[in-house]
């Protein structure tokens, strides 16, 4: 159990993190010039971070893919950001934010990770606001808020359907001035290809240069990751598409443990697949089901336009099936609900892979203005990408990959079991346990980048004082150099006949079939059989047109596919391991008579942490045991 | 006020500007000469005899030619300026809803404008000026004034091709304005989400009362005299 | 449906570049613009063919990497639509559809139809935050702003950073992007304390990169894909000139 010390500080559940941020130590404005940290993405957890660590004095050197660090993937994020204000009245508190998380995340989260995430998000509120991200207000000037996800408060804070995209143009603003001030170096366009170790240390990155092929070594006394998730390893999800899960994985091969890497959230309301080339799949909120009714006809296959079909050859599954909360189910039901029908051949669209979500009643009864007026948007948006009219005809959904609740095992000071390594927001295994609740993300990623990073690492580095900056001409960076440089080679090298793209579809039809919303042991391990050929033929016969030395998409993705077959083969693993259904991992093996979730609390009440054991060995299990002081465990019932 | 004129914004100020000040002096100018179409010329020629001897406006004389002549200069500092942001063009280039002609062709215009004042210039201006004016007394012959009423009928009268010009002239000038007088506002500063409408409107009306006011005079005399 | 493609192909920014014309047939109407690059790509690919290099990446409008000049408009036909949410149901079968780069002295083009808008990021580093440190924060409803205020900020501050008001300007002007952040900080009262050093340096910095300045044509509003007003160039305008008037 060495290898999994979480470092939980002891004391009452409100006084863990005050008491512990007492202890940690400090390092003096002097020292701070001298140490340098690398930060590894843009979105909010990173360009929160870099900021932060810039205006506290370090030197920071900042890393994205994209051509701008505001474009990072929180942009995407739709629906808003939590925060335990209770500007309402409605009687919230950070203890009911956290009981909140810890129960939407089905108990396999760390109790004190996720009430410091409650904690700090009133600072992160307050923060934004400062930095003038337009939140929306009422008319008295007052900050507004919206409820989500079926919590009993309101306690999301919103700007328009765009409040990912605000908040990191916040945290853009505040990297811009760091950049500005010469504390932070900004460096776009950059993979980073593997992560260096030094002494048992990370002291530093091998990144490519997207624009001129060159492979560059950067050292820092400390590393942070704030890449994001992994669920574009599906290939269609609700994603940006090059998002990628290479530097995680490369973390983990050089020793960082990967905790629950099958916990992935499959959103339910998603505009489905329209075409065979389709690389995408954007997300509709999950607000519709408040006044939309989801159906499939009685008859398979039937083709008949759906406004033609009476009500008595419709199937409204999911209130035949759940007569108390109806369309309202949380989203693994429905989402595990309409693959049941279209699996069973119900499902409607040229390909079948569908449901309706008819708003027809609903006009009927309140208006088409007052529909309007609460999704109007969200119609239009719909019928610009499918060219149908959701007032007219129903819109077709189908759930989707959405968000990766696992990733690198950390402890409380957000650092991975690699000394000097942190991970911070979607990237760690984080504070959501097997589940996420909406808004919950912007507020984790915030938190983790401007209010705990800078405390935790700053601990850390205390120790590094005397450590003279890292050079990068020792053995350790020229041999992962060299490791990185030989790995494009051999892409480069196959000149096969198959496209990257396709080789990714492949991959991802394995992942969303065997182990997507609902999984089973025979097919998680016929899972690892496929990924093992598809991964072999790839290698034989993937065509990546061109050279290192310039700009290359193709090289890139093919890059990031092949780490994912990997990822793909741990993922399968854990959900193969975890014989029980908990949070958005559906065992079928593990239900109820009536088709529910069954948890198994005494066998799986622990993280499942990987750590990598070379190549072609199985990785071996850590189990970081959850112990719960603070609140009991339940079972989650929508009865 | 540092470097508020090596700026861009601060050209375009100084283009606003001075285009307000020339909209100013057009308008003096087209309600002088409307004056045309009234009567048998005594009151044109009193008018232009005040025009042409009162102080104050002889003071503001240089005033407007030194504006007529910045507005030249930035407009074509800012267009060379302009061209060299862009230095390899799009092959296929399509329009929008928003986008005037006008508006994209200003500097276009303009330069025509100033072919049509040259001769213009020529017409009138020289000769009134610096040539020999027919005298016309309304006094008994107890004062003689110049009879530039005779002047500009006469060509008006007498050549067609200067009606086509100055109709020509006329309708250029009103595109010019359609762009240039809301233009001249948003520039300073003057605009929101509501007077962008009422701007927008206000340079049309103001365009076509120029434009047809000043095409309107060579037509009166060339169909009514 | 069949379509033919003129695109623009340039190895890097130091090479000449030159258009390509390629037959595409059997293309799905239900396709997105950027679909149906990839789907040309993917024959390009399987033929031994350099694929077009393009960007992209949230593709939902929403992170502004993709942007190409699609037969002589920024973002295609469609208002108020980016070039991932472009479906090829706007465009006719048969049709010839010319895409291009933006076109800018300040965005050189890095290859094909991908161009380097780094002077964006230049711009709003001079100037374009308000500058408090994380931790001085005061709480986030001691301060009421107007609701209409607040709104009016979220619309200029809805801008993505695509460039296409730069590729739609004649004169590739990038007034209406500075506005919209120099109106957002303009509009509440955060931003106000900065208010004069900011419009002065970012206006500078404008100038420094070699963009363009602006003859209120309209066409950035028109093309923008997020429908930026221009009201927002007026407000910086006025920003500015006060600004030195204060000097």
């Amino acid at each position: 159990m060495s290898k999994l010390d979480a470092k939980i500080p002891g004391g009452p559940l409100a006084d863990k993190w005050k008491n512990h941020k007492a202890s940690l130590k400090l390092v003096n404005p002097a020292n701070k010039k001298k140490l340098d940290i690398i930060v590894v993405g843009t979105g909010l957890a990173g360009a929160g971070a870099a900021s932060t660590l810039g205006e506290l004095g370090y030197n920071v050197k900042v890393f994205c893919y994209q051509d701008s660090p505001r474009r990072a993937h929180s942009v995407a994020a739709q629906g808003g950001i939590n925060a335990a204000k209770n500007y309402r009245n409605d009687n919230d508190s950070v203890y009911r934010l956290f009981y909140d998380m810890i129960k939407g995340g089905d108990f396999r989260a760390r109790e004190a990770n996720v009430y410091r995430a409650a904690e700090v998000s009133n600072l992160v509120i307050d923060h934004y606001t400062a930095l003038g991200v337009p939140f929306a207000r009422d008319y008295g000037g007052m900050l507004d808020n919206r409820s989500f996800g079926g919590v009993q408060v309101s306690r999301t804070f919103y700007a328009k359907g765009q409040t990912g995209q605000q908040c990191i143009l916040g945290a853009y603003s505040s990297l811009n001035r760091q950049v500005e001030a010469g504390t932070v170096t900004m460096y776009s366009r950059r993979d980073v290809l593997d992560i260096v170790v030094v002494d048992g240390k990370a002291r530093g990155i091998i990144t490519r240069n997207l624009v001129t092929g060159e492979i560059e070594r950067h050292s820092a006394h400390a590393v942070v990751l704030a890449t994001g998730g992994y669920g574009t390893i599906y290939y269609l999800s609700t994603l940006a598409l090059n998002s990628n899960g290479t530097a995680a994985w490369k973390a983990y091969k050089k020793g960082a443990l990967f905790a629950n890497p099958s916990f992935v959230q499959i959103h339910p309301t998603s505009i489905p697949v329209l075409n065979d080339y389709q690389a995408k799949l954007t997300l509709m909120s999950e607000s519709l089901r408040n006044d939309g009714r989801v159906w499939v006809p009685k008859q398979k296959g039937d083709k008949r336009d759906p406004n033609t079909i009476p009500d008595e050859e419709r199937d409204y599954y999911l209130e035949r099936r759940y007569p108390a909360f109806g369309n309202l189910v949380p989203r693994d039901v429905a989402s595990r609900a309409a693959k049941e029908r279209c699996d069973a051949g119900f499902g409607v669209g040229p390909t079948g892979l569908s449901v309706y979500l008819d708003f027809r009643d609903a006009i009927k009864k309140q208006g088409e203005k007052a529909i309007e007026g609460k999704y109007g948007n969200l119609f239009e948006m719909y019928e610009k990408i499918t060219g149908e009219s959701p007032y007219k005809t129903p819109m077709r959904i189908y759930p989707a990959g959405h968000y990766t609740m696992g990733g690198l095992w950390v402890d409380y000071n957000l650092m991975t079991t690699i000394p000097g390594l942190f991970a911070i927001g979607e990237a760690n295994f984080s504070d959501h346990g097997a589940n996420r609740l909406g808004a919950s993300s912007l507020m984790q990623c915030s938190g983790d980048g401007y209010f705990i990073i800078p405390y935790t690492i700053t601990d850390y580095l205390a120790d590094e004082i005397r450590t003279p900056r890292i050079p990068t001409n020792t053995p350790e960076f020229e041999a992962t150099e060299k490791d990185v440089k030989e790995r494009l080679n051999k892409i480069l090298a196959v000149k096969g006949k198959e496209t990257v793209t396709s080789f990714h579809r492949r991959l991802g039809k394995i992942m969303w079939d065997y182990c997507g919303m609902a999984r089973n042991e025979e097919g998680l391990k016929k899972a690892l059989v496929e990924i093992n050929a598809l991964e072999e033929e790839f290698w034989k016969n993937v065509c990546v047109p061109g050279t290192n030395d310039e700009f290359n998409q193709e090289l890139e993705k093919a890059s990031r596919v092949a780490d994912f077959f990997e990822l793909g083969k741990l993922l399968v693993t854990d959900a193969l391991n975890r014989k029980e259904s908990c949070g958005a991992h559906f065992r079928e093996e593990s239900q109820t008579e009536t088709g529910e979730a069954k948890r198994d609390d005494s066998k799986y009440a622990y993280v499942a942490a990987w750590e990598y054991k070379g190549e072609g060995q199985a990785p071996e299990l850590h189990k970081e045991e959850l112990s719960y002081e603070f609140v009991k465990m339940q079972e989650r019932n929508y009865k | 006020m540092s470097g508020l004129l090596s700026s861009s914004l601060g050209r375009k100020l100084i283009m606003s500007v001075s285009g307000l000040f020339l909209m100013l002096f057009l308008t003096v100018h087209l309600g002088v000469n409307l004056l045309l179409m009234f009567g048998d010329g005594e009151l044109f020629n009193h008018a232009a005899h005040f025009m042409g001897t009162n102080p104050a406006i002889k003071i503001m004389e240089p005033i407007l030619a030194a504006g007529f002549i910045i507005h030249i200069i930035y407009a074509s500092f800012i267009t060379i300026k302009n061209q060299k942001a862009r230095p390899v063009k799009y092959a296929v280039t399509k329009g929008n809803e928003l986008t005037s002609w006008s508006s994209k062709n200003m500097y276009i215009l303009g330069a025509m404008l100033l072919i049509f004042m040259v001769i213009h210039m020529a017409n009138f201006f020289w000769k009134i000026k610096f040539g020999e004016m027919a005298q016309i007394s309304y006094d008994n012959g107890l004062t003689y004034i110049d009879d530039t009423y005779s002047l500009v009928a006469g060509l008006f009268i007498n050549y067609w091709m200067y009606d086509v010009l100055y109709i020509i002239g006329g309708i250029l000038l009103g595109l010019h304005l359609s762009h240039g007088f809301w233009s001249a506002f948003q520039t300073i500063g003057w605009n929101g989400n509501v007077w962008i409408k009422r701007l927008e409107m206000i340079a049309k009306v103001f365009a076509v009362i120029v434009a047809t006011g000043f095409s309107i005079i060579p037509l009166f005399f060339l169909f009514f005299k | 449906m069949n379509i033919k493609l003129k695109i623009w192909r340039q190895q890097n920014a130091k090479s000449k570049g030159r258009f390509e014309t390629y037959n595409l047939n059997d293309v799905s109407p239900e396709m997105s613009f950027l679909e149906m690059l990839d789907y040309l790509n993917s024959t390009l690919i399987e033929k031994g063919e350099v694929p077009v290099a393009f960007e992209h990446d949230c593709r939902e409008g929403i992170c502004g990497c993709c942007g190409v000049y699609i037969s002589g408009r920024p973002h295609g036909p469609e208002s108020k639509t980016t070039t991932c949410e472009l479906h090829m149901r706007s465009f006719k079968d048969g049709e010839t559809i010319t895409v291009e780069p933006w076109r800018s002295a300040s965005f050189p083009v890095i290859r094909d139809l991908v161009v380097d808008r780094n002077a964006f990021d230049k711009i709003q580093q001079a100037g374009g935050y308000v500058s408090v440190n994380t931790g001085a924060a005061q709480d986030a409803n001691a301060l009421p702003i107007p609701k209409h205020n607040a709104d009016e900020a979220f619309d200029a501050a809805s801008c993505v950073g695509c460039g296409a008001c730069v590729a739609a300007c004649k004169n590739s002007s990038a007034m209406l992007f500075i506005a919209a952040k120099v109106s957002q900080f303009a509009l509440l009262p955060q931003g106000k304390v900065e208010a004069e050093a900011r419009v002065n340096r970012m206006v500078a910095k404008m100038d420094e990169l070699g963009f363009g300045g602006c003859t209120n044509t309209r066409a950035c509003e028109a093309e923008c894909p997020k429908g930026i007003s221009i009201s927002h160039i007026a407000r910086l305008n006025r920003e500015f000139f006060v600004a030195k008037l204060k000097e």
